[in-house]
């Protein structure tokens, strides 16, 4: 029988977005908790923040959740929906109902990969991979990297490594100068300040833009990586590639819960409500924007789902600004289509099942391919392969089924038992 | 000397940080190779973040665990599959 929790809130991440929205919501005097399958708070861009604090913003928050009573459960991994208002999760110790009255999904991102030859190989990881295992306990000391993708991210990232003492080759960028340049030049001050103290963290690594790995080859790890920058083709040897290719969405609970999605992105009113009424969502799972703009997002959001709609509409101009830099970003670091054909026709596109790209272009659709290839039906269910796909392939995003994340079989169990006896006896978890 | 706890990789002691995650430790004990995929290749961390599986290992005798988004805890059993 499931454990049975409920909440005035339930916030279901814990990074940036969702921490500022459970302290908002908080501060209304509700009840609110953070799920969040991360083993801590603080989400990727904060992760281990709470070990080593290296940010006071952080650590304003981390005390505010404390000082407000804010719940943290971690290790929480929500895999469906149980009825009206109640979400099922597995724990480490079993499985739980999480009943609320509102929502706040805060389900941050995750990297795009883009499959090339050697990809697969260990020690090639995504750029917010590496700096999440070196955040992780992961000793970089002396290893020798190359940076590379695209995105602000990866200079925040070698910046992060070279602190730890990595040996970064190269950063390679594969936005052209000519687009990053008018980009640059038109940064807040803020973030051109960050952007100026990166550089020179970085100084004596050179950052080559139009400039992407084309293979990594090893036997059994990585231990070369071949990149290319215009005419020019050349091998480096080295211990780590970091490379990513921006961020994508999370959008799977969403999208289970039945909210709307635009182009990907989480669709949401002023006050972060979705298209579900008492489901509101927040930071990156509504367009990539970094930061700042998840904070704020949560902000409102936490405020709107406490019915403190003042409080959210002093806080719309600053969002505002923060989404025009979102979309001025969006178009600098834009994919070259170059980038898909990256992978050769023997190439694995999905890792969980080994379906290489010739076997994928037999079929006219991720539907059909699926049937015949189980690409996309492994473990990950298509959270590597399927933006990878759509970039390369142009196929689109099939609907999302529960359990959304593996799970458990006793979890399954656990979850029909406590529907069963729900619809038998008066519901003390979900209806309000 | 920062706190520090001690697991075992494939039945060999390792002693990593406190707060440190079992991929970080595996890696750390020196192996790249994770698990193997259904072809049979050698795969490793990628995502470092609980999406993409390839970290999963056994913990005291629990398959397919990511472990990535676990932390070591004293006389923790990790076995990779690699």
């Amino acid at each position: 029988m499931p454990d049975r929790r409920r909440f005035d809130v339930l916030v279901v991440g814990g990074g940036p977005a969702g921490i500022a929205a459970a302290c908002c919501a908080a501060k209304a005097g509700l009840r609110v908790a953070i799920a969040d399958d991360n083993p801590a708070l603080g989400g990727q861009i904060w992760r281990g923040e709470h070990l080593y604090p290296s940010t006071h913003e952080f650590a304003h928050w981390y005390r505010r959740l404390r000082e407000l009573s804010v719940e943290h459960l971690p290790g929480t991994r929500i895999f469906a929906q149980a009825g009206v208002r109640t979400l099922v999760a597995e724990t480490d110790s079993g499985v739980c109902q999480l009943g609320f009255e509102k929502l706040i999904l805060a389900t941050g991102a995750r990297e795009r990969f883009l499959p090339s030859p050697g990809w697969t190989l260990p020690n090639v990881m995504g750029a917010g991979g590496l700096q999440a295992l070196a955040k992780s306990g992961l000793d970089v000391r002396a290893r020798k990297v190359i940076v590379a993708g695209t995105g602000p991210l990866l200079l925040a990232v070698a910046a992060h490594f070279k602190q730890y003492g990595a040996e970064i080759l190269l950063v390679a960028e594969q936005a052209p100068r000519h687009r990053l340049l008018p980009f640059a030049l038109r940064l807040p001050p803020s973030k051109l300040k960050e952007a100026l103290s990166l550089r020179r963290a970085l100084a004596g690594v050179p950052y080559l833009t139009s400039c992407w790995p084309l293979a990594a080859d090893g036997e059994n790890k990585l231990e070369r990586v071949t990149l290319r920058r215009g005419a020019r083709t050349w091998s480096l040897p080295c211990d780590y590639l970091a490379c990513g290719f921006h961020l994508v969405p999370n959008t799977e609970l969403a999208t289970l819960l039945g909210c709307a999605l635009d182009d990907g992105k989480v669709r949401v009113d002023d006050f972060q409500q979705t298209t579900i009424p008492a489901v509101y969502c927040a930071g990156e799972p509504t367009g990539i924007g970094g930061l700042e703009l998840s904070v704020v997002e949560g902000q409102i959001a936490g405020f709107a789902a406490a019915g403190r709609l003042d409080s959210t509409r002093r806080l719309f101009k600053k969002r505002n600004g923060l989404r025009c830099f979102a979309a001025r970003l969006e178009r600098a670091f834009a994919l070259r289509p170059e980038l898909k054909h990256l992978p050769q026709p023997e190439t694995l596109v999905c890792r969980c099942e080994d379906v290489s790209l010739s076997r994928l272009r037999e079929h006219p659709s991720w539907r059909a391919a699926k049937l015949l290839t189980r690409c996309g039906m492994g473990p990950c269910q298509g959270r590597i392969c399927g933006p990878a796909l759509e970039f390369i392939l142009g196929w689109q995003p099939e609907s999302v089924r529960p359990p959304v994340f593996p799970v458990r079989v006793e979890s399954l169990m656990a979850a029909a038992a406590g529907a069963m006896s729900e619809t038998s006896s008066p519901n003390p978890v979900s209806r309000s | 000397m920062p706190e520090s706890v001690q697991l075992k990789i494939n039945g060999v002691p390792v002693r990593v940080p406190l707060g440190s995650t079992v991929a970080a430790a595996i890696l750390l004990a020196g192996h790249s190779g994770f698990r193997r995929s259904v072809s049979s290749q050698v795969r490793g961390p990628l995502c470092g973040m609980g999406i993409c599986f390839e970290c999963r290992v056994a913990v005291d005798g629990q398959q397919y665990v990511r472990s990535c988004q676990l932390l070591c805890r004293e006389g923790m059993e990790v076995t990779l599959d690699a």
